[in-house]
This record gives structure tokens, C-alpha cells and sequence, in this order.
């Protein structure tokens, strides 16, 4: 009757195998390793990087005991710390070249030390979270009013120019808040005006009111264009984040949405708040100038001649000098939006970039005095001005719709879309939560969660042992396999553990036991009612799993709910807490009793269990029940 | 070993009523506390600034308060947190001041006034993710609760479900009156471990719901209170044995976690001490006054003595 079939073994087996196998890379530890990634979209990491990597590390004559290229960047794995700072110098040397602008982030970084059968097999260590390996954590509320507020402003512009080219009389335009209301004298005007709206402003509904003498159009931002427009403005600011974090060197770092308006920022390792403050709040500015194309200085951009008086002298992303007038024209606060696109056309790829009311205007008129001539686009960050690029006037512009064609690939019109854009914050951000951890208390965080883990489960296995007996040796070998689940269940998912984690890996023990002790007490009870050892084995095992069944039902509930409605620790808590409740179903329960049957399931005239002492009322004497 | 060896069934209800005005006393207390001091709620929910920072030699507290005042920061904390050498220091939310620069500021000057000061941990929250955990502290709550009641009653019966919830419930209030008497932190981590708990000790009452659901069934000639008395006798060894086994996983979380578990480990300490009293006195009791009686667990199949697995009735037992 206690006799599992095969496959209930095959089970337990694989289970065993791979849960070891996803587990294993946490026991070897993590190396200091230096992490290559591209700085900008326009370089790219791949093989000749790689052997570039790995020359500058031959002639510094650094031993690395790994060089991979690994996705989108470059690992290289260490023997020591010091060997890791040499590194990155040798490497951040040969790569390089422009410190002010760098092509490629060169960070520190962890590196896991298991062998390399194991990465292919997907079985990397669980992820630690900021409390254990140190570093920042910010939060950002991005201010979505103020995104509208700057969309309606934008759309003001657009309904005065569309109002104009069809020739519809208005006596005034003006924003309020999130609203444009336009006035009219008559009625038939304003009946015009909204067939206008209609058809071509999708995003604005409109409302009509009589106002005094005059006959007011209010239009707002339908609720469907304005969560779109804040999904814009957030996916926005995460690029900008993703730009401005790169230069920060930081290996890995998390930018992440949060809700409808946060962004969830950390960076694992950095220490230095105030840089990173200062960078995650600075504003970029573009700006859109002329090229200055008299004959000097066409001469000093071959480098042949002095920059003229009113010009200077930038360089474009492929190095390129380029000869811009002092004066600007627009600033990156006109620009509303920027996208890649094809010429309906000629099916070129382009960038299309679309302008407020009073950047059209300005556009219009100097695009009609320069038709033939180069203006240039400038992005400036840090003080430091780079052209993402210069086109020549082909016509007129007046719609505040401009087109960039010519001479580029889907990947280049991409990169600079994403450029024109990053330049600036869609809406500003604030923080509202920030954190930091040194990394000798994350280290002292790693210490105490692993004690308390090991000292808790050493205590509780000696207690099931002695009072148990066999059973409770085979309790605690059950409580083990859940351990060792749970560490491969967590390391599978890529869950970042911190210490409240770790915290709910110890709870989640000391409540697994819960079911071996309801077993063990029910096998008791079985052989104290006079049942055979076999029987007693079997009813307890059967009997007891409703009641385990049950009670982790509502512990699962509850955790549960801390994982609907916690946030940041207490979500790390109930992610393991959760997964311990599942695995210790299957492993004090399903494993514990293959067990069981493995050692007592063979023995058909079984007379005793070796379960510890069962006492019977009855006689008064203790019955050894072994 | 066998710690238990009861002859009889103890009598745990003979004196229900009198356990049960303690436990309203207990739980008054707590509440009379909980409004009188209040929680002394974590920066998570105040907002604010907190930083911890350590020192070579033992700190002079009255020096980093003064150096912090010196700042302008009114309502400054700053007390010894763990050695000697480390010190909590809490600024409240301040409006106006960029919440951000406060702590480079701090730290700018404490390492004026001491070298060897260094950060170990600063967290800044904005007050409005303050309001906004507090809500949904609450509302987990209300899911747990919800939760609980639902799955008891329909395993069960609503009087169990009734029960139970209340005597975890006053688990909660008691464990919440701690904190609020003794001021310990309460903080996001201890909020997450009152719901464990509650999660946690439900168990025990559905242990002991199912074998009253069971002696029910076999033995008809006792009286209700015989019945629970009978139930909670033959697995109280269980209850103690699995919450010994618990809380030394939590004394271990108590001894090496440091402080940053010192609190979670406390509420949970409390939690699963009472936790015992509540299912063994509390639920029990509160299920006996509400007048619990074999018609209401054994529907018709009363004459069936074999477990019928399709019974959605059929008990677990321990």
C-alpha cells in the first residue's frame, strides 16, 4: 500500500535534477567582471568589439578568466578587484577614444563564477535586489498635467493656423488649463469652425456655448487621446532616463514604469547620489540654427581656415565639422514630436517632426528666405553641442510638419528620431522616493539573511530529528528539498531577492514543517488507535493532507494579498513567501512520502516505524514504537 | 519523546467566558493604547528622510543633533540604532526644500564636523506615497479578511468563518497594540508580517474547526462543549509542536536578522504566541457561543461513517 509507481519517482527525480541544476550557480558566487555596452544607438557592440576587448587586455597583459559577448554587450570576468580596475581602464583606453563623447559604457560589474555549461543552460543566480548588493533607488512621479497642458498649448497653435488656411474668422484664441476656447461673432462661424475641429483634430472634442454677444467653442482633450499622450510622455522620459543613465557607467541599470505616472529608477552599485540626482534632473536643449555656408567657412570645416566671426564650429555624430551662425532659431520647446517615417513617395525613410504654432511660424519664414541652404538640428547636453544632423531647404515649410529626408538608413532615421526626442523630457518629473544602500551594509544584509535562514532550519531539523526520529530525519530532508526549490523556483524566474525575501524564505520554512508535523502527529495517532505500521503510514499521510490543503489555502490568501496591494519590500516578501507555500505542498507532502515509501514501502511485514515515542492512555506505559 | 501524554480531555471550555473577558480586556487595552499613543509609523509612511550613518569611534548624538539643527531642519530625530557607532537620523517632509537635496546636505555636514562619518542608508519617500501605502496597507487587509471568511465559509459554515476572523482579527489589534505601546517602528516589513500571521494562525482554527467537524460526525452522544474540548485536546500537541518549530525560525530572524528584521521578527513573535491563544480559547469559544451544533456540519450523510470523497464536507483530520 506505501509504494509509489515509477513515474511518481521519475517525477521526484527530475524535480530533484533540475531544481539542483537552476540552483547550483548560486553556490559559486560572483566575480568582479567589467561589462562593455553601446553608450548610444548608434555604435554597436558585436565581434570586432569583442577582439578589440580582447587586444587591449593582451597588450595591458591582463589575464581575464572570461571575455564573452554576451547580447548587446561584452562580459569580461576577473580574478580580483584590483585586476578588475586595471581593466576597465585598459579597456575604457582602446575604446574610448573621445572621453566627452563616449561611444561605449564601460562599467564594473558581478559577474556569476559558474561554468559556462550552466549559463547555457539559462541557470543564472537569483538577482539581488538594491538592499543586498548596494546601491540607488529612485522613484519618479512624472507630472502628467503639465503634459497635457503643454499638448493643449501645442494644439492651441495648430487650431489658429488650420482656422487661418481655411478662412474662418475668429475673434480670439486662448488656452485655458487643459482647454482651448476659441470666440466667434456669429453662429455660422463657429458651426464652420467645428467642422474644421472634426476633421482634423481627432483628439479634441468640442462644446459650444453662447458667451455675452459672442458664441464660444471650447475644446478639450478626448480621454483616449490624453492617456495616449501621457503613455507618450512617460515612454519618452524612460528613453531620456535610459540616455542620461548610460553615461552614468552603471552596469545594469532598471528603469521601469510604475503605475500610470511613476518610473522606478535603481542603479545596483552607485554610490554617488548627488551625480546621479544631477543627472536624472538635467534638462538637454536642442536647437536648430543655420549653416553658415560663405567661403570661410566652408574652409574652416575642411579644417583648412579660421571659424568666421558670428560661427562655430561643431562636429556631427560621424565626426564631421560643421559651420553654424551663432543665432538660433528654434529651441527644442517648440518641437512637440519627432518620429521616423517613409517619404510617401519616394518610400525613403525620414524623420518627422512635428512643431508648436510659434515654431511654425518662424520656420515658415526662414525656410521661405533660405530654400536651397543647410540648417543645422543641435543637441546640447552638459554644456557640449553635437549636430544630429543637417539638412538642406528643399521648399517652404508651413505647417509645422517638417520632413527629413536623404541619405539615410531606417536605422539612422530611427536613431535620430529617438535623439530629437530624448533631447528633452516630455513632462517634468519629480522624486518622491529615493533610497540608498551602501554596499558594506548590503553585504552585512547578505550575512544576516543567510544566518537567520541556516541557524532557523539547523534548529528545526535537530528538533523534527529528536522528536521524530526517522520520520523526522526524513522531515527534514522534505524541508531541505523545499529549500532547494524555492532557491532554483526563484533563481528560474529571475526574481530579485532582498531581505525581507530572505526573511519570508525563513518564515516559509518554519511553516512548511507545518505539514510533516500534522503527518507525523497523524501516523502517531494511527499506531496509538492499534493501527498496523503500513496502514498507519498510509491514513496519515491521506488524512492529513486536507487539513495541509486547507491551512495553506489561507496562508496563501494572504500572501496573495500582500502581492496584489504590497509595494517594493513587502512585494519581495510575499513573491518567496507565495512560491514557498507552493513548493512546500509538493515537497513535504509528495516528496516526504516517496520517501517514506522508498525506506518502509518495501517491507511487507513491517512491525515498527522509527517515529519517536507513542504514548497510550491506556496501559500508561510509553510504548516504544521501535 | 512525546511532550504530551493527556489522559483526558482538558476541559478548555469550562472557563471560556472568563478567558474570553481577558481577551476583550487584552483587546481593549490594545485599542485604547492605539488611539492614545498612536503607531510610531516608518518613513515609508510619514515621508520624510531617514539616513543611517556610522562612525569610526561611538557617536556623540548630542553633536550630529546639533550639526543637523544647525541646518534648519526643524523636528529633527537622530538616535543610536543598533551599536554605538551607527545613528538614525529622521527629517520630516519639508515643503519647499527639495526632499532630494536634504540628504547630501545632512551628510555634507556631518562630514564637516566628523571625517569619519560615513552613509550607510538614506531613504527619502514624498508624502504622498506615504497616504497611498497606508491605503493599501488597509485594503490587503480587507482582501485577507474577505478572503479568509469566504473560503471558510464555504468550507466550513459562517459561524466558523465568524469565528475565526474574529479571533485573528484580535490577533492583529493585539499585535498593533504592542507597537503602539512600546513605540516600536512600524514599518512595511511588520505590516507584511501581521498579514502572515493572520494567514498563519487561521490555520490553527482550521485545524481545530476540522476535528470538531470530525468528532461531530463519530461521536453523537457528546454535547457540543465536550466536542471542542475533545478537538482541541487531541491537537493541541500538533499546535504547539508546529509553532515551536515557527517561531524558532523567527527567534532565528530575531537573534542574527539585525535590526532591519528586529521588528518583523517581533510582530511575528507576538503574532504566533497569540495566535495559539486565540485559536485554542478565542475561535473555539466565540464558535460555541454562536451556537454551533451538529445539524449545521453533518447535512444529512450523518448516518455515513466512511469519508465520502465527493463530500464537499469531508473533513480533514488531523
Amino acid at each position: 500500500m506505501n509504494r509509489y509507481p515509477v513515474w511518481k519517482y521519475v517525477i521526484i527525480v527530475i524535480a530533484l535534477v533540475v531544481g539542483g541544476l537552476y540552483a547550483l550557480p548560486n553556490f559559486f558566487g560572483e566575480s568582479p567582471a567589467v561589462q562593455v555596452s553601446a553608450a548610444k544607438a548608434s555604435t554597436k557592440v558585436d565581434v570586432s568589439t569583442l577582439a578589440q576587448v580582447q587586444a587591449a587586455l593582451k597588450t595591458a597583459g591582463i589575464e581575464a578568466e572570461l571575455v564573452a559577448l554576451d547580447g548587446a554587450s561584452i562580459k569580461v570576468r576577473l580574478g580580483s578587484t584590483d585586476v578588475q580596475l586595471k581593466a576597465k581602464d585598459a579597456i575604457q583606453k582602446a575604446l574610448v577614444t573621445d572621453a566627452g563623447n563616449p561611444g561605449y559604457v564601460v562599467a564594473l560589474n558581478l559577474l556569476s563564477r559558474s561554468p559556462a555549461w550552466l549559463t547555457s543552460l539559462h541557470a543564472a543566480p537569483m538577482y539581488l535586489g538594491l538592499d543586498l548588493r548596494g546601491g540607488v533607488h529612485f522613484m519618479l512621479q512624472v507630472d502628467m498635467q503639465a503634459a497635457l497642458v503643454k499638448r493643449a498649448e501645442s494644439l492651441a497653435g495648430d487650431v489658429r493656423t488650420s482656422l487661418r488656411e481655411k478662412n474662418i474668422r475668429h475673434s480670439g484664441i486662448s488656452r485655458n488649463a487643459q482647454t482651448i476656447e476659441v470666440r466667434f461673432r456669429d453662429m455660422p462661424t463657429l458651426t464652420a469652425a467645428k467642422a474644421v475641429f472634426q476633421d482634423q483634430f481627432a483628439d479634441l472634442q468640442t462644446a459650444d456655448a453662447a458667451d455675452g454677444a459672442e458664441f464660444k467653442l471650447t475644446a478639450s482633450i478626448k480621454p483616449e487621446a490624453a492617456r495616449r499622450i501621457q503613455d507618450q510622455a512617460l515612454k519618452q522620459n524612460i528613453t531620456t532616463l535610459h540616455n542620461r543613465i548610460n553615461e552614468l557607467g552603471v552596469a545594469e541599470p532598471v528603469i521601469q514604469q510604475q503605475g500610470l505616472d511613476r518610473i522606478v529608477v535603481q542603479l545596483p552599485g552607485v554610490q554617488d547620489t548627488a551625480k546621479a540626482k544631477d543627472i536624472l534632473g538635467r534638462t538637454a536643449t536642442l536647437e536648430v540654427r543655420m549653416v553658415d555656408e560663405s567661403a570661410e567657412a566652408r574652409s574652416a570645416e575642411l579644417g583648412t581656415g579660421m571659424v568666421p566671426f558670428g560661427a562655430e564650429r561643431y562636429l556631427d555624430r560621424s565626426g564631421q565639422a560643421v559651420i553654424v551662425k551663432k543665432q538660433v532659431i528654434l529651441t527644442g520647446e517648440n518641437l512637440t514630436d519627432a518620429q521616423p517615417g517613409f517619404d510617401s513617395q519616394t518610400q525613403e525613410p525620414t524623420v518627422n517632426l512635428n512643431l508648436d504654432a510659434k515654431g511654425t511660424r518662424i520656420f515658415r519664414d526662414v525656410t521661405r528666405e533660405n530654400v536651397g541652404k543647410r540648417m543645422a538640428i543641435l543637441l546640447f547636453e552638459k554644456g557640449k553641442g553635437e549636430v544630429v544632423t543637417a539638412p538642406v531647404i528643399r521648399t517652404e515649410i508651413g505647417g509645422g510638419r517638417v520632413q527629413i529626408s536623404g541619405r539615410m538608413t531606417t536605422v539612422e532615421a530611427n536613431d535620430t528620431a529617438l535623439l530629437l526626442r530624448a533631447g528633452s523630457l516630455a513632462a517634468p518629473m519629480e522624486i518622491i522616493e529615493e533610497t540608498t544602500i551602501g554596499p558594506s551594509l548590503g553585504a552585512e544584509n547578505i550575512n544576516k539573511g543567510f544566518h537567520s535562514v541556516t541557524w532557523g532550519f539547523l534548529a528545526v531539523a535537530a528538533f523534527m530529528c529528536l522528536y521524530y526520529m526517522l520520520f523526522g530525519v526524513f522531515s527534514s530532508i522534505a524541508l531541505a528539498f523545499n529549500l532547494l526549490l524555492l532557491v532554483a523556483v526563484l533563481s528560474m524566474l529571475q526574481a530579485t531577492l532582498t531581505l525581507p525575501g530572505m526573511a519570508a524564505m525563513a518564515l516559509v520554512l518554519g511553516m512548511a514543517i507545518d505539514s510533516n508535523v500534522l503527518i507525523n502527529e497523524r501516523v502517531r495517532e494511527e499506531l496509538r488507535n492499534g493501527a498496523s505500521a503500513q496502514a498507519a503510514i498510509h491514513t496519515g499521510y491521506d488524512r492529513a493532507w486536507a487539513t495541509i490543503f486547507d491551512s495553506n489555502i489561507t496562508t496563501l490568501i494572504a500572501g496573495l494579498a500582500l502581492l496584489a496591494f504590497g509595494s517594493g519590500p513587502v512585494r519581495g516578501f510575499a513573491v518567496v513567501h507565495c512560491l514557498g507555500i507552493m513548493t512546500s505542498m509538493f515537497s513535504a507532502v509528495f516528496f516526504s512520502r516517496g520517501v517514506v515509501n522508498l525506506w518502509y514501502g518495501r517491507q511487507n511485514r513491517l512491525k515498527t516505524v522509527s517515529i519517536g515515542t507513542v504514548w497510550r492512555p491506556d496501559t500508561g506505559t510509553a510504548l516504544k514504537a521501535e | 519523546m512525546e511532550f504530551f501524554r493527556i489522559r483526558r480531555d482538558i476541559p478548555f471550555m469550562r472557563h471560556a467566558l472568563v478567558f474570553n473577558i481577558i481577551s476583550l480586556l487584552t483587546f481593549l487595552a490594545a485599542v485604547f493604547f492605539l488611539f492614545t499613543r498612536g503607531l510610531h509609523l516608518s518613513v515609508e509612511f510619514t515621508g520624510g528622510t531617514l539616513m543611517e550613518v556610522t562612525y569610526a569611534q561611538p557617536a556623540d548624538l548630542g553633536a550630529v543633533r546639533s550639526t543637523v539643527a544647525k541646518l534648519g531642519f526643524a523636528d529633527v530625530q537622530v538616535q543610536n540604532f543598533g551599536t554605538a557607532r551607527d545613528v538614525l537620523i529622521r527629517l520630516p517632509a519639508q515643503k519647499g526644500v527639495s526632499s532630494a537635496q536634504q540628504s547630501t546636505q545632512v551628510m555634507a555636514a556631518l562630514k564637516a564636523s566628523d571625517a569619519s562619518a560615513s552613509m550607510r542608508r538614506t531613504e527619502f519617500v514624498g508624502p504622498q506615497v506615504g497616504d497611498e501605502l497606508a491605503a493599501d496597507g488597509l485594503k490587503a487587509l480587507a482582501f485577507v479578511v474577505v478572503g479568509i471568511m469566504i473560503y471558510l465559509a464555504v468550507r466550513f459554515e459562517w459561524k466558523f468563518a465568524v469565528a475565526a476572523i474574529i479571533a485573528n482579527l484580535h490577533d492583529v489589534i493585539i499585535i498593533m497594540g504592542f507597537f503602539a505601546f512600546f513605540q516600536w517602528e512600524f514599518s512595511l516589513p511588520v505590516l507584511a508580517a501581521v498579514l502572515a500571521v493572520l494567514g498563519y494562525s487561521v490555520n490553527e482554527s482550521v485545524v481545530i474547526f476540522d476535528r470538531i467537524r470530525e468528532n461531530f460526525r463519530r461521536y453523537r452522544k457528546m454535547t457540543t462543549v465536550e466536542i471542542i474540548n475533545n478537538a482541541i485536546t487531541s491537537t493541541i500537541s500538533r499546535t504547539i509542536i508546529t509553532h515551536g518549530s515557527t517561531q524558532m525560525m523567527v527567534l532565528s530572524m530575531l537573534l542574527f536578522g539585525g535590526a532591519t528584521l528586529h521588528y518583523f521578527a517581533m510582530a511575528l513573535t507576538i503574532g504566533i504566541l497569540f495566535g495559539i491563544y486565540s485559536s485554542v480559547f478565542v475561535a473555539a469559544a466565540i464558535a460555541m457561543w454562536l451556537g454551533i451544533q451538529r445539524e449545521d456540519l453533518v447535512k444529512g450523510n450523518v448516518a455515513k461513517k466512511d469519508i465520502d470523497p465527493n463530500d464537499p464536507n469531508a473533513g480533514a483530520t488531523v
